[in-house]
């Protein structure tokens, strides 16, 4: 019965979502139309949909879970994927919308050589999105195993009917559909997390301290001892001696790295004027703010009402927040939230996709390659479709091989890190400092990046011996890892910081500096903007 | 694609012109300070949940830690700088609205 009402909510999305798709494909026409949906957003409109294409299943299910096992560390997730917008509000979002067209490489290529900087910054984009991708599409695939574990629908073909999807509002629709998937998506995930509380909370008769009482008690195994803990109180997760600076470590990727994240930032593009950008980014931290207050609420209730145990046993954290639907709402609750999860899946994989179509035909195809001109009418657009297609083939593939026990967290937080690391320095130097030169950009992204793969694949998350009898989620590579923190942006974001520094300091290019003037005019007025089109 | 190249335009003798330094001045009085401030309170909660444990687990009201009040107390931080940035922005944009108007100006006067 709940499997049924799940899969017939999930069609209905897919239908409603695919109209869009055919209205968006009739409406658009030529590149801005498709890459930056003719830049005619409104702020609400984009506020929601940043919010739908940064809110993955990682901060939907992985956080309610993270914080049901986790309590305080936990919030602390939610905290930084919030503030993060701050940084994007006053730093980079207005200068974004003024000087670039489609692409972050845009700003970057303003007053650099242009190829060796549009060539990293499409390499950036490119494999973190892919990576994010695979990542969002193997935690979709693993979703439908555990929601429809009876409905006849496998792990290959939820995975395969997600790239599907994914292929088709980004190929026929382009930005303008993904963005109304993404905001239709944001819409029913804030009604979820709303009703999702008001069950939760109406158990404690709508009262929060004998709520948090309840939080402050939960009982669980650890080592095969029975405690009990106040989950109001940090250190379950973090504790010494590494625990302290994991902490700051984790602050700083998510306070700079979404501030980085290529396909967060073109949707900066899809409005008017930088203005509008402004208002835009107040809406999203309305949306996202809202919903990460409510998800602690959500990651303690399941704490109370289901219990580490209980989670630990059935499903892992990404099955907390389903779970805790059916305890607080039943299964006809359960069918509801299930289906939002796969839609929020959707909406986020459709704009990493068109993120990394964009890059590779505006950046790589036209400007490195062929010198920034289209040699036919209409080349960057099939070239992007093309793009699209083969991307989604590939993580789709990836996603199927890898299956669903791998431990795909690693993938997602290689982007934001990448973009701690290597994106949002380039980006920020490259807009505020006079001096900053094509050298600094070139260094800057490339230690960064390869500072965030090397720390990384040695750290904790991906090297660990695992006992013989783990099954899902063992390490990578079996060895004593050789970094010791989880969250590596307190290694990689000043090594990448550095190399863009010092590599400026060595070089001279006259050129770059005298570009500045333009630049930071355009950034604060918006002279010669790109201007919004049919 | 509109205005994208504009030939005419002396970018140097609008960057160095009085009035845009003084825009990016007044914008520098804001964004300054409200970036130090949401950095310093937002690692502040970090420090004090990785470093002092003890004290951001003091219960403050019922069992609710000063952690978990100081976590929520971000969101507010948050939205209140987003209110206050709003605020100043419109400032900006009517400094930035007579730059292009002087601009336009010059060119028509060309």
């Amino acid at each position: 019965m709940a499997n049924s009402l799940a899969v017939f909510l999930v069609l209905f999305f897919v239908v409603g979502t695919l109209g869009i798709t055919y209205w968006a494909a009739k409406r658009s026409r030529g590149a801005g139309a498709y890459f930056a949906a003719g830049r005619r957003i409104t702020a609400w409109q984009n506020g929601f949909a940043v919010a739908g294409d940064f809110m993955s299943a990682a901060s939907f299910l992985g956080l309610i879970g993270l914080i049901a096992l986790q309590g305080m560390d936990g919030i602390l997730y939610s905290v930084g994927g919030f503030i993060a917008f701050v940084t994007i509000l006053l730093v980079i979002a207005e200068p974004l919308r003024n000087l670039g067209k489609y692409t972050m490489g845009d700003v970057l290529a303003y007053r650099f050589r242009p190829r060796p900087v549009r060539a990293l910054a499409a390499f950036s984009t490119l494999t973190t999105a892919t990576f994010y991708m695979i990542a969002q599409m193997v935690g979709a695939g693993a979703l439908v195993n555990l929601l429809l574990a009876n409905s006849g629908i496998s792990y290959n073909m939820a995975v395969a009917g997600v790239g599907t999807l994914m292929m088709i509002y980004v190929i026929f629709g382009g930005m303008l559909a993904t963005t109304w998937v993404q905001i239709i998506k944001a819409m029913l995930l804030s009604a979820c997390g709303l009703a999702l509380t008001i069950l939760v909370l109406a158990r404690f008769h709508f009262r929060l301290l004998p709520f948090f009482e309840a939080a402050s008690q939960i009982a669980y195994h650890q080592k095969s001892q029975l405690v009990i803990r106040d989950f109001l109180q940090p250190g379950l997760h973090y504790h010494p001696p590494h625990g302290p600076l994991d902490l700051l470590s984790l602050s700083l990727m998510f306070v700079l790295g979404t501030a980085g994240l290529p396909h967060v930032l073109v949707k900066f593009y899809t409005v008017p004027d930088a203005k509008t950008a402004r208002h835009s980014v107040v809406w999203a931290m309305i949306v996202i703010g809202v919903f990460y207050v409510l998800a602690t609420i959500l990651g303690l209730g399941a704490a109370i009402e289901i219990g580490p145990d209980s989670i630990l046993a059935n499903g892992g954290t990404n099955m907390a927040g389903p779970r805790l639907a059916q305890v607080v709402g039943g299964d006809l609750f359960l069918a509801f939230v299930s289906a939002v999860a796969f839609a929020t899946i959707l909406a986020v994989v459709a704009g990493l996709m068109i993120s990394a179509s964009t890059s590779f035909a505006h950046d790589f195809w036209i400007n490195v390659i062929h010198q920034g001109m289209e040699r036919k009418a209409g080349e960057i657009v099939r070239v992007a479709r093309v793009a699209a297609l083969a991307i989604g083939v590939l993580s789709m593939l990836i996603a199927i091989r890898l299956g669903p026990a791998s431990n795909v967290i690693i993938l997602a937080t290689f982007g934001m890190v990448v973009a701690a690391s290597a994106n949002f320095p380039v980006l920020a130097l490259s807009v505020y400092w006079r001096r900053f030169n094509t050298a600094g950009a070139v260094a800057g992204l490339t230690v960064g990046l390869l500072a965030s793969l090397v720390f990384i694949v040695t750290g904790p998350n991906f090297t660990g011996l695992d006992a013989a009898s783990t099954t899902g989620g063992r390490h990578l590579i079996q060895a004593q890892p050789w970094f010791p923190y989880e969250n590596v942006g307190i290694v990689s974001v000043p090594l990448g910081l550095v190399a863009a520094i010092i590599a400026t300091l060595l070089t001279k290019e006259p050129s770059a500096e005298s570009m500045f003037d333009e630049l930071t005019v355009r950034a604060n007025t918006g002279l010669g903007a790109e201007r919004a089109s049919g | 694609m509109g205005g994208a190249n504009l030939p005419a335009t002396n970018w140097t003798l609008i960057a160095t012109s009085r009035e845009f330094k003084d825009l990016v001045a007044l914008k520098k009085t804001f964004i300054v300070p409200a970036c130090v401030f949401f950095l310093v309170y937002y690692f502040g909660l970090a420090v004090l949940v990785g470093y002092l444990p003890k004290f951001a687990s003091t219960r403050v009201v019922g069992t609710v830690t000063l952690a978990y009040l100081f976590a929520l107390s971000q969101f507010v931080a948050g939205w209140v700088i987003a209110g206050l940035y709003l605020a100043a922005a419109a400032k900006f944009d009517a400094l930035s609205d007579d730059i292009l108007a002087h601009v336009d100006e010059r060119r028509r006067s060309q």
